[in-house]
């Protein structure tokens, strides 16, 4: 357990740095005050939680602050905190294989937008599942993007993982239905479906997701079981509204949350659940392959506020 | 989507009727509300900060302006502040010969495309480009840009054996000289700004090939982190200017402002698609506008200049002033206005209507009429008097529409063939009247 929030600790450390830093001075030992929680409020706004989750933990710290005038910084961590985990409530996702009919497998479909790491979170997931002792097939269907087939092959024979892959510019809906059938005969336990980037403002883009839904459904019509909205880590609010147009017109159930090695805090994931309330799977937290981490309220909100077990 | 800056002021500023003169205390609501639209809109706290204060600063004494609200006057000054600090510098490309560019930024940001776009550009305005795959870390990479580069026709040079950048760098400098390409553009890995290693390689790569301009690749959608990448990455190669990308979403593209108070360096060009078109110059005060949510009036504009046909449209006019119209130059004109684009999307750049729904019948009867054109032969457009009763029923039966449909359009052209007439004839009242009633069928755009 130590070794996963420490992974998870020194992914998320410049997070810790950052946030740290600049309140170290609050979140100690010593009394709060008013320029203490202007210091705050910066912290907070830059960790990306959006607008209400920041004015939440604030007007809580304030709250406190004025009934309590010793208040002191560590208790304000501890407050910001649990404002935190109450917002976070239920959102760790946990991905369970279960039991399908006839044993088929478990399809999940990587949506996104371009660039936010759909193709390397496919291989990654693919090897951590197999560490975990499954079975994966990974489908190529990014067949619009210049070499994205090529970048997830090339994954593949790195990890030594099974792909279903055509060419640039093949139906990527052909791809998915061949990598299903390809899965189903060798008796696979998953299929990991790498869609091609896409904005959520083109809508003759989100009519070929469906068509990929659509047609992997004519093998069963409970797939994609899941369907997992890739996030950039370092982006801002927009990808709140990511994730609700590809809700709203795709149904997701659930999202991954790539690139948090770097200095951002991730914190869009905050308004995307609180918005959506859909269940956060796993974190990006480097470029190894190992570094596809499960999504932990706990080790999170500790890493954000730099506490300590 | 997002609640205009615009409805959000006339709200805080509703108790500042009948002020005379904006000062800092009445101002104070307002401001808090500029505030947090910078701050959803993703511009760095501290930015937006500092940019309240600017703009409080100079609203604070100004007397409010005949038939203008304090909220109105507040967002012109906001508005062309924002203009005035996007808009700082040069947005074109050195004068060097030949040119270097090095493209850096985060990974996923759209480094290999904007260099593609970036070649395409360049061999448009009369240079030789040569596009170079220095990212030798992500899976395919190199791939990726060579694929890109035949597609533009743009020269390409890449070594898929070493791993040893500046060097890829030097030797592509001597294929450069080679075949005399006199733009050359260096598509870097992705990396993150707070990676050493990566950024020790980029700067070697830098001192070896000593480029002229260095251009940060930034996703128009980044959070507060942009702040922190800019920052890093300026320190580390003194950029020369920044390209930001993905701007065809619906990001507010705060990141921009952030970008721009740090690094002070101009931002040069917008993706805004992933054809390789779809590459443009960039214009501070459209990107003010949608910072701030006022739609984009300009770019609306500046689409409908682009795609109405000047020609065609003088063409139309004459027709029009000689009452010589036909069906043929009726289906043209429908024509140039459905190059606009939807009218959802036309409506979604005009300020206050973004997000409005239009009702599909609207474009459902034009769909329509478009087909019932079209379902004549030339001849019959020409001369609509040919249309006997098993004419107009063929053109039924191709148009799939009832035979009463073809009858109603021919009659409603005849009407407006009458009015046109009358427009030349001077009796411009009665060609008023009858133009209303005609709009009101829905069948003609109005």
């Amino acid at each position: 357990m130590f070794g996963l929030f420490k992974k998870f600790k020194d992914g998320l450390a410049k997070t810790v740095t950052a946030i740290a830093s600049k309140t170290a001075a609050i979140f100690g030992q010593k009394p709060i005050d008013a320029s203490s929680l202007d210091t705050l409020e910066e912290a907070l706004y830059t960790a990306d939680f959006g607008v209400e989750t920041t004015e939440e933990i604030l007007e809580e710290i304030k709250t406190a602050y004025r009934k309590d005038k010793t208040l002191r910084g560590q208790e304000a961590a501890a407050i910001g905190a649990a404002v935190l985990k109450r917002v976070l409530a239920g959102s760790e996702g946990v991905l369970d294989r279960g039991a399908t009919p006839a044993g088929n497998p478990v399809v999940i479909a990587m949506i996104g937008v371009n660039g936010s790491g759909k193709t390397t979170t496919s291989a990654k997931l693919a090897w951590k599942l197999r560490e975990d002792g499954k079975t994966v097939t990974l489908a190529a269907c990014d067949t619009f993007r210049a070499a994205a087939v090529e970048q997830l092959k090339t994954w593949a024979q790195r990890l030594d993982l099974e792909i279903v892959a055509s060419h640039t510019g093949a139906d990527a809906a052909a791809v998915a239905f061949d990598a299903w059938q390809a899965a189903k005969s060798r008796g696979r336990d998953y299929v990991i479906v790498d869609t091609a980037g896409r904005l959520h403002t083109k809508s003759n883009l989100l009519e070929e997701l469906a068509k990929i839904r659509r047609v992997l459904q004519k093998n069963d019509p409970s797939a994609p079981q899941h369907s997992w909205l890739v996030v950039d880590g370092s982006l801002g609010s927009n990808s709140i509204e990511q994730a609700k147009v590809f809700h709203e017109k795709f149904g997701l159930t659930g999202l991954v949350v790539t690139k948090l090695d770097g200095t951002s805090r991730g914190g869009a994931l905050v308004g995307i659940y609180r918005q959506l309330k859909l269940p956060i799977y796993f974190l990006g937290l480097g470029e190894q392959a190992e570094d596809l981490q499960p999504f932990s309220i706990d080790n999170y909100v500790k890493a954000v506020f730099g506490l300590e077990d | 989507m997002f609640e205009s800056l615009t409805d959000k002021l006339s709200n805080a500023l509703r108790n500042l009727r009948g002020v005379g003169k904006l000062s800092e205390e009445n101002m104070a609501e307002a401001l808090k509300e500029v505030r947090t639209a910078l701050l959803s809109a993703d511009v760095h706290f501290k930015v937006a900060r500092e940019f309240v204060d600017r703009v409080q600063a100079q609203c604070a004494g100004q007397e409010v302006l005949k038939g203008v609200t304090p909220g109105q006057q507040i967002i012109k000054i906001i508005y062309d502040e924002l203009v005035r600090l996007l808009g700082e510098g040069s947005t074109g490309l050195s004068a060097a010969r030949p040119l270097k560019i090095l493209m850096v930024g985060l990974h996923g940001s759209g480094k290999t495309t904007s260099s593609a776009k970036l070649g395409k550009l360049l061999k448009k305005r009369g240079y030789r480009p040569l596009l170079v795959g220095c990212d030798v870390y992500r899976p395919a990479a190199i791939d990726q840009l060579e694929i890109l580069a035949k597609q533009e026709e743009l020269a390409f040079y890449a070594d898929r054996t070493s791993k040893d950048v500046p060097a890829i760098g030097a030797k592509a400098l001597d294929v450069s000289r080679n075949e005399s390409a006199d733009a050359i553009i260096f598509d870097t890995a992705g990396r993150l700004q707070i990676d050493q290693e990566l950024i020790e390689e980029v700067k070697r790569l830098r001192a070896k090939v000593q480029p002229d301009e260095i251009l940060l690749v930034a996703d128009g959608a980044l959070g507060q982190e942009a702040v922190n990448v800019a920052k890093a990455f300026h320190d580390a190669l003194e950029l020369t200017g920044l390209v930001l990308t993905k701007l065809d979403g619906d990001a507010r593209g705060g990141a921009a402002l952030s970008i721009k108070t740090i690094t002070n360096v101009p931002i040069k060009f917008v993706g805004t698609g992933e054809k390789t078109a779809d590459f443009d110059t960039f214009y501070p005060d459209r990107l003010a506008s949608r910072i701030l949510g006022m739609g984009d009036v300009v770019s609306l504009v500046e689409k409908a200049q682009e795609t109405i046909d000047q020609k065609e449209a003088e063409k139309m006019a004459e027709k029009l002033r000689k009452a010589d119209f036909n069906l043929e130059d009726f289906l043209a004109q429908m024509q140039q206005i459905k190059k606009l684009g939807s009218m959802e999307s036309i409506l979604g750049m005009m300020p206050g209507m973004n997000g409005v729904k239009i009702d599909g019948d609207a474009e459902k009867a034009l769909a329509r009429t478009e087909a019932i054109i079209k379902s004549m032969t030339f001849q019959e457009r020409r001369k609509p008097e040919l249309l006997n009763g098993s004419r107009r029923q063929r053109i039924a039966n191709g148009a799939g529409v009832k035979i009463v449909e073809v009858n109603q359009l021919l009659k409603q052209f005849q009407q407006m063939q009458k009015m046109m007439r009358m427009f030349k004839g001077g009796g411009m009242k009665k060609a008023m009247r009858q133009m209303e009633a005609m709009q009101k069928s829905g069948r003609f755009p109005s």
